[in-house]
């Protein structure tokens, strides 16, 4: 299952950001291989849409979950259309890291 | 067959299970049902001070519907009052606005699609999830 968390940097020891539409990276890791790669958001210095166009990346990935600090209304409403499961933490000093090993528990 | 109650829309459930009154000198076991769509109802009304027609228009019912509920809300309060209840909010014919659930022991918030079926947090796995309101 692929599940993207939204980062401030290319790092596994960047912070987690809490905007989704606008985060610099995103980090999609792979829980059966384990893997985690960096996706820039070109979207993140956007003027408008850049929840919509978020969220529909997500469906290209094929992502199936999805841990930021909070959503968009429009973000929201796609994300719920393409059956995404979207989770909310409000953990600001935490690195991709610590996110990761806390949700392979 | 009597209509179907139309879903009361309900932005933000009370964010309470209920109330008991203290320093009473009989115990008593009763209590009163205040529903979901009666306490958005007295909030429309007397915390936001909009007039009944605006309220029952954000709440999709009818008027007289709203009316009807905000009644029974204040009868319910009342009821209790006088009566030394206790109060407990019921979900009743309540409509929430998307369907996000807080973990009981890590605090995150998460949405379950319906591609999944197991009610588990996300994060730790955790079993104490409860359904909550939105943030807007």
């Amino acid at each position: 299952m692929k599940t993207v968390i939204t980062s401030r940097g290319n790092t596994s020891k960047s912070l987690f950001d809490l905007r989704f539409g606008r985060a610099g990276w995103f980090c999609l890791w792979d829980d059966e291989s384990g893997k985690t790669s960096f996706i820039k958001n070109e979207q993140a210095e956007a003027a408008g849409g850049a929840g919509v166009k978020a969220s529909e990346k997500m469906v290209e990935l094929g992502v199936q979950k999805v841990i930021s600090g909070d959503f968009g209304p429009k973000a929201k409403d796609l994300l719920e259309k393409f059956n995404i499961q979207m989770v909310i933490i409000e953990d600001t000093n935490q690195s991709i890291k610590e996110i990761i090993s806390r949700i392979k528990n | 067959m009597p209509r179907r109650k139309r879903l009361r829309k309900v932005v933000a459930p009370p964010g309470f299970k209920g109330y008991k009154p203290y320093g009473n000198s009989t115990h008593k076991k009763q209590f009163v049902e205040l529903l979901y769509e009666e306490y958005e109802a007295m909030k429309l009304a007397d915390y936001d001070l909009l007039n009944h027609l605006e309220a029952s228009k954000l709440m999709g019912v009818s008027r007289p519907t709203f009316a009807r509920i905000y009644e029974s809300a204040r009868r319910k309060l009342a009821h209790a009052l006088v009566e030394t209840r206790e109060i407990r909010s019921v979900f009743g014919n309540a409509q929430l606005e998307g369907n996000w659930y807080l973990c009981g022991d890590c605090h995150a918030r998460f949405t379950i699609p319906a591609t999944l079926t197991e009610h588990v947090c996300p994060i730790c796995r955790s079993i104490k999830v409860e359904i909550i309101k939105t943030k807007q």
